[in-house]
């Protein structure tokens, strides 16, 4: 094609750091630390917060009753072998959860750290695998 | 790579994202692309989908995410006026507004995830009163980041203190809003939208004609009543005997093709000869279903919506053999039973429920994986719609893509018929290259007959911007002109809707 201006990470990067020190803003991942941080303890995930960010982000899709792509599809998809709400598996890992939140299928589209953060994420992992981890206890 | 899908440029292939919280992060962020000369490409809720995603235009940009400016900043009940950040959606503007418990109405697409800054900006529509659903039109008042880092406030935002920045659209001298809609030069960060106050009643009428060539006084009229004043809501086109339903149809959201419809009947409707008549007059009969529908929707007090829907019936009563369904009435609160099954963004409420046009269904297994859409605006008449869909049926044909069905358009601006076809992306890469030079074809063919797009995906912005050429492309040129001065580095967006900074430029001053 006629435009491919070619701009390495060095160079993005560099913008990171300079706006860092213009503003005071450094580089931030989307919970406010720094995205270099390495070994920072993690509070454990919490259910009941990830219930909210499952209402937040996913229900308009995936929630009960008429009206929900998301739900329709896994009816069909699944015929009555697994439930079509994901609020309703017993399967769901966190891991799967977030792979799916993160890359999109079919028509559902990623979600950014900006919309849905890593911490959000891992609450809401923990939430839609609360029955899987009960019964592994 | 997810950002592909929905149409977005094969160019796109974007750097690391970037994340400001508010105006002074994204003015900071804009300077320093200014001192680098690294392009930036903000989005706002990032959605978009069918018009490119989250894509940039040009290969190399580094994506200025805005999602993290998701404040509603006011709520003027008095007023019916709200003001919004660029990274609030409108799920947070319709709880914002309910939280706030202001008797006001927002009006969004079918996709409620999207931004109405965003929508607005791409020049987007709802469903509502026609001052409401024009997006673009709907504002009052921006805020704006200018390439260089400096901020702007248009109309009377511009007066330091102004108490109706949210009251009087142009302020004084030239109203340049329009030129921060479908462009690239400046980044909004505020704007102004009017609200609709929330109706007493709604009521939604259905009109049906049998004959083929209804098709074209049905339009006529319905164009008469909306031009003046009577009917108030978006109205529809179907054909029942299609089994094509009214877009936005409050008492049926099943997605179109949920049911197979005998192709020989497209077929006819193609054609429109004769025997092609004839056939569509003996299905109508044997039937039951009418050959067209019309549905017209009336915001108001309930006394005044249902004398409008009177004044209707008499008009469409010129059509001979028209019938009339018994209207529906709504009056709000919605009950538990009508929010289960109606259109919801016909009722100011947001909804992901338009994305079941893609999804895995009985007759088709595998959903789609993306789309993109072809969207030209033609002349509010039935003879267009006629000539579209035997032009495009033509060319599908002769890109050896199976036949769309005989298509209706969507009435989603005044006096003009938005022609909405979707294009699937499939996992296929041959189905999706046919497609592609599809697309480019309809996009030249519809220009030869002045049909022009609103709005692009990614990919095919210069392809469109190309068709604009009147006066040796004199509307591109000014946009570059405009450009150079504002953005003399190229910084923001370059390759947005069509408009090139000189450095990405070709020597012939095309995109």
């Amino acid at each position: 094609m006629k435009r491919s201006t070619a701009i390495g990470l060095a160079a993005a990067g560099a913008v990171a750091v300079v706006v860092g020190g213009a503003t005071g803003w450094s580089l931030l991942n989307g919970e406010g630390r720094p995205a270099t941080a390495v070994s920072r303890p993690q509070a454990p995930p919490d259910p009941a917060k990830g219930k909210l960010v499952y209402e937040y982000w996913c229900s308009t899709c995936h929630g009960r009753g008429p009206g929900h792509p998301g739900t329709q599809s896994l009816e069909v998809r699944y015929q009555g072998a697994m439930p079509a709400v994901l609020e309703d598996r017993t399967d769901l890992s966190p891991e799967a959860v977030a792979y799916y939140v993160r890359n999109g299928s079919a028509l559902m589209p990623f979600f950014r750290k900006t919309e849905i953060s890593d911490a959000d994420l891992r609450d809401m992992g923990a939430y839609l695998a609360r029955d899987r981890e009960e019964e592994a206890r | 790579m997810p950002i592909r899908r929905s149409g977005a440029s094969r160019r796109s292939a974007s750097l690391p994202r970037r994340w400001p919280a508010n105006v002074e992060e994204t003015q900071a962020i804009v300077r320093i692309a200014n001192d680098t000369s690294i392009p930036i490409y903000p989005i706002s809720t990032g959605k978009n989908l069918g018009y490119g995603g989250s894509a940039p235009a040009l290969s190399g940009s580094v994506v200025l995410d805005l999602k993290r400016l998701n404040r509603v900043l006011d709520i003027d009940e008095q007023n019916a006026s709200v003001l919004v950040e660029p990274g609030a959606s409108y799920f947070d503007l319709y709880r914002a507004v309910r939280d706030s418990g202001a008797k006001l109405w927002i009006d969004c697409p079918d996709p409620g995830w999207g931004s109405p800054v965003g929508n607005a900006l791409d020049r987007g529509g709802g469903y509502t009163r026609a001052q409401f659903r024009n997006h673009f039109d709907a504002h009052c008042g921006m805020e704006v980041i200018l390439p260089n880092g400096e901020l702007l406030r248009t109309g009377m935002g511009a007066m330091p203190g102004a108490k109706t920045w949210q009251q009087y659209k142009p302020g004084f001298g030239p109203w340049i809003d329009g030129m921060f809609s479908q462009s690239n030069f400046g980044i909004v960060t505020k704007m102004g939208f009017w609200m609709m106050p929330e109706p007493e009643a709604c009521l939604i009428g259905r009109i049906y004609v049998d004959r083929y060539e209804d098709l074209s006084a049905l339009v006529r009229i319905l164009t008469y009543l909306e031009n003046a004043g009577i009917v108030n809501g978006m109205p529809g086109l179907g054909s029942p005997l299609l089994q094509r339903r009214v877009p936005a149809d409050p008492q049926s959201d099943a997605p179109n093709n949920a049911s197979a419809v005998d192709q020989t009947v497209h077929d006819a409707f193609y054609a429109g000869d004769d025997a092609a008549r004839a056939l569509i007059a003996e299905q109508v009969k044997s039937t039951g279903r009418s050959c067209w529908n019309a549905l017209v929707k009336f915001y108001g007090p309930a006394r005044m919506v249902r004398m409008q829907w009177e004044l209707s019936k008499e008009k469409f009563s010129e059509i001979a053999g028209v019938r009339f369904a018994e209207p529906e009435f709504y009056g709000f609160p919605l009950s538990d039973t009508d929010l289960e099954k109606i259109h919801k963004p016909t009722f100011g409420i947001p909804s992901l429920s338009i994305f079941n046009f893609g999804i895995r269904t009985p007759l088709r297994p595998e959903p789609l994986v993306g789309h993109q859409a072809f969207s030209p605006v033609i002349p509010r008449t039935g003879e267009a719609i006629f000539e579209v869909n035997k032009v495009f049926a033509r060319i599908f044909k002769e890109e050896g893509l199976p036949l769309p069905p005989f298509n209706l358009p969507g009435c989603v601006w005044e006096r003009t018929l938005m022609m909405i076809c979707v294009f699937p992306t499939s996992k296929d890469a041959e189905t999706n290259r046919k497609y592609r030079k599809a697309l480019l074809r309809l996009i030249a063919e519809s220009a030869k007959r002045g049909w022009g797009e609103y709005r692009t995906p990614v990919a095919y912005y210069d392809a469109v911007m190309e068709t604009y050429s009147f006066g040796n492309h004199a509307l591109r040129r000014f946009h570059e002109t405009v450009k150079d001065a504002l953005d003399p580095k190229g910084i923001i967006s370059p390759g947005r809707y069509g408009i090139w900074p000189r450095r990405n430029r070709k020597a012939d001053g095309a995109g």
